[in-house]
């Protein structure tokens, strides 16, 4: 981290009112504006910190609060449960089920299970990677789809397939990603502005 | 035959057996005796002893890795796997406590196999480049290979290479050699409370490492480098820079000068085969003025002139109802971790430098004078007992001579390793003296090495101060404070001081440290004076000191501290005439102004000091 970053990190976590401090006054958000995080943070961990064992859960919650563990997350969170920070780093890259990195909008599930594997998986996986440059468990640079890859998804007969966010993609062909990906950006896109 | 208990039951002895069986000792409540058979022999041990204890004592030992008498037992290696009567695998003896009429069996087929597969697989995941390794044949993880007649690499296994750490001034961190027994973790996490290093992933991805994988320049690490300590191969060590101290001496540029902290000539023996607990303080002086050292000083000189700096401190602070309590400041690592994790009491810490700071200011003006050599010619080497010593030579403000002071601080196994280079047995040396005038010293600074050392150092003389008895004679005051000696981690005593009774305390270890400190933060104790040092033990356990797997080392080292001490003919550190005269030449008295611009420091929360930028792992 180079210097510059660590004083802006600094910065924004001055910003964010201690624990205790958020909710007090008159105001009606109670102290949490919509980019709040970190207040909303404190009061999450303030609420696990007398229970011991409680690291995984304010971990859950924090990552479903930022979409990822980002170091000044985690130590904040060391901190204020008065664990290691040792520790958690250790907890949250032991279970898979925790991130570091920021995941997309929506995550692309290739399937690589046994029967996709044979009708030709591998040539859709290389050509989602390419069409979002990035490797498996990378974020395209849009920030919109997260790459990864699964073993069975219990649909072979509809091999090989592809999952993005719920959706199922059947016998899906690599000259078919284009389009699948930017259909699925459209419309889920325009459906969310719409909502 | 019988093996039975001795007299006095350390925790994790193994100590030969006594011949004849004795009823457990009349302690306060003592354990219950349990009868077991060992390979055939009848065992007795206390209830609650592990199976290993038991065995070790027995006579049989059993190999082991993840085990350290410094961080306890967890029995995840397996090495030290045994078969017992009636379990359906084989248990580890670290952690399976002994029970009546247990039948263990310690060398049998099955758990030699087991062993042996064990530490193959260590190896399949370990570089073979032993020939390169510092730790070269001086490796837990070859003594096993070793004794479990290992020739053949039956495994081979791919592990993903994680790059050497080089970015601290004071520790190397080299993660492909690491085998996971987590000694390290449990050091740095429940020992010293820094909690910097810790497991990360799972499965083959499985490392230790500080948080996010930074480099440990950029960790909350205080450098105290006992994680070194108990390493048992070559995955963390100290910053080597001896190869730099012989260019040095090589180079007729330069004036080389030396100081020996008290604790390295408690245990460098122990490199060159002496038994442990042996000073061996003149042959020390002899092979460093063989190496060719220009001036070889003591760093007991630098501990003596700290006392009479802090005592002086100590007593106005009492006198003028200031910050209390003071807080000895000897420790980089403690320091660091003040700084780091306890910023609220930097005002306790006392402002005096270091011994070893001392030390490099006095050499690079005073002595520099003296001497006749420009400071900037003076290349000054400090040996210590401690990695953070290292740490604290790079820290930016200490050159109050205009140049940096210390120019190289090495450890007691450096200076083991330069004195082997060189082809000098330091066992077959004859005594030899440190030079005049910065290797005269007092038995106070020889203390300095063990766990309230420098707390009876400073009594010891401001006892005298207070009670306006300053003694060219001697013998008024009280010399030996028992009461603050010992290897408890926090120990109080009170002390007389001119009539006024002060309280005071020591701990050792940063675990210990921290739980004192909360202590006093929430008013449940308060002290006049307190003695901090970051190692458990104290000096003679540091960081940079010999390895061992000898429980009772920091104890036998002591002893052979205080048995110096005992020796010299001068014991309070204001009866150190060499100390007199650098005051009446130079520094005035305690506490002038030239002291302070050479003696003393300030100290700054890590908060307020930006991270060095750019120093991540980057290789050296």
């Amino acid at each position: 981290m180079s210097a510059a970053q660590t004083k802006e990190k600094r910065a924004r976590l001055e910003v964010a009112p201690k624990p205790g401090e958020v909710g007090k006054g008159t105001c009606k958000c109670q102290g949490k504006l919509p980019d709040d995080r970190y207040g909303i943070l404190d009061e999450i961990i303030a609420k696990h910190r007398d229970t011991p064992g409680s690291l995984i859960p304010v971990l859950h919650e924090a990552q479903q609060l930022f979409g990822c563990l980002p170091e000044d997350v985690q130590s904040r969170i060391a901190k204020g449960l008065g664990v290691p920070e040792s520790e958690v780093y250790g907890v949250a890259t032991f279970y898979s089920l925790f991130s570091l990195r920021p995941k997309g909008k929506w995550t692309v599930n290739v399937c690589l299970g046994t029967a996709c594997y044979v009708r030709g998986a591998a040539a859709c996986l290389e050509a989602l990677k390419k069409e979002l440059g990035v490797d498996i468990g990378g974020t395209s640079r849009d920030g919109l789809f997260t790459l990864q890859a699964v073993r069975c998804l219990g649909a072979c007969a509809l091999a090989p397939v592809v999952m993005i966010g719920e959706t199922v993609f059947a016998r899906v062909k690599p000259e078919d990603i284009p389009k699948i990906l930017a259909d699925y950006a459209a419309t889920h896109s325009s459906e969310a502005a719409a909502s | 035959m019988n093996v039975a208990l001795p007299q006095k039951q350390p925790e994790t002895q193994p100590a030969p057996a006594p011949a004849r069986p004795v009823a457990p000792p009349g302690e306060a409540a003592p354990a219950k005796v349990v009868r077991l058979t060992i390979d055939g022999r009848a065992v007795e041990a206390h209830e609650g002893e592990t199976v290993l204890d038991a065995a070790r004592r027995a006579g049989r030992d059993i190999p082991t890795l993840c085990y350290h008498p410094a961080v306890g037992r967890i029995g995840s290696c397996r090495v030290c796997v045994v078969e017992i009567e009636g379990a359906r695998n084989l248990p580890a003896s670290c952690v399976t406590p002994v029970a009546d009429g247990m039948v263990v069996r310690t060398n049998t087929p099955a758990v030699r196999e087991a062993r042996r597969t064990v530490v193959e697989l260590l190896l399949a995941a370990h570089p073979h480049d032993c020939l390169k390794c510092e730790r070269n044949g001086r490796c837990e993880l070859q003594d096993l290979a070793m004794r479990l007649g290992i020739r053949t690499a039956r495994f081979q296994r791919e592990k993903e290479h994680r790059e050497r750490d080089a970015s601290s001034p004071a520790l190397v961190r080299e993660p492909d050699k690491c085998v996971l027994c987590g000694r390290c973790v449990r050091v740095c996490n429940e020992v010293q409370a820094v909690g910097v290093l810790g497991f990360a992933y799972r499965g083959t991805r499985s490392c230790v490492t500080p948080m996010f994988e930074h480099g440990l320049a950029e960790s909350k690490c205080v450098s105290c480098g006992q994680c070194a300590k108990v390493c048992p191969v070559g995955a963390i060590s100290e910053k080597e820079e001896w190869e730099r101290v012989l260019d040095a001496i090589a180079d007729p540029g330069l004036h080389v000068v030396v100081q020996v902290a008290p604790a390295v000539r408690a245990a460098i023996g122990e490199e060159f085969g002496i038994p442990a607990g042996t000073a061996v303080t003149g042959k020390l002086a002899t092979a460093l003025h063989r190496l060719g050292f220009d001036a070889v000083f003591d760093t007991q000189f630098g501990a003596d002139l700290t006392i009479m700096e802090e005592g002086h401190e100590l007593l106005e602070r009492i006198k003028s109802r200031g910050k209390l309590p003071l807080i000895t400041s000897c420790s980089p690592g403690w320091v660091r971790f003040c700084e780091t994790f306890f910023p609220d009491f930097l005002g306790n810490l006392s402002s005096c430098k270091s011994p070893q700071q001392m030390m490099g200011a006095v050499i690079k003006t005073y002595y520099a004078k003296k001497a006749g050599v420009a400071p900037e010619r003076i290349f000054s080497v400090s040996v210590m007992p401690c990695t953070a010593k290292k740490y604290e030579a790079a820290r930016p403000e200490m050159n109050a001579s205009g140049v940096r002071d210390v120019d190289v601080a090495l450890t007691t196994r450096e200076l083991a390793r330069m004195i082997k280079a060189a082809g000098i047995d330091l066992a077959g040396l004859p005594d030899g003296e440190f030079d005049a005038p910065l290797g005269i010293s007092t038995g106070a600074g020889t203390i300095f090495g063990a766990t309230g050392g420098v707390m009876e150092a400073a009594l010891r003389t401001v006892s005298e101060i207070a009670a306006k008895k300053p003694s060219g004679k001697t013998g008024a005051g009280k010399l030996e404070f028992a009461e603050v000696r010992g290897l408890e981690g926090i120990r109080e005593a009170t002390a007389d001081l001119g009539g006024q009774e002060v309280r005071v305390a020591v701990a050792s270890g940063l675990g210990n440290a921290a739980r004192l400190l909360q202590r006093i933060r929430d008013g449940k104790a308060s002290y006049h004076f307190v003695e901090i040092m970051a190692c458990p033990g104290g000096c003679v356990e540091g960081g940079g000191q010999p390895r061992s797997c000898d429980p009772e080392i920091a104890a036998k080292r002591a002893a052979a501290l205080y048995a110096e001490d005992r020796r010299m003919k001068a014991r309070r550190s204001h009866e150190n005439l060499a100390v007199r005269r650098l005051y009446e030449e130079f520094l005035g008295k305690p506490g002038s102004e030239v002291a302070h611009r050479l003696l003393h420091t300030t100290y700054r929360s890590a908060e307020e000091v930006a991270p060095a930028a750019g120093v991540r792992k980057e290789a050296m």
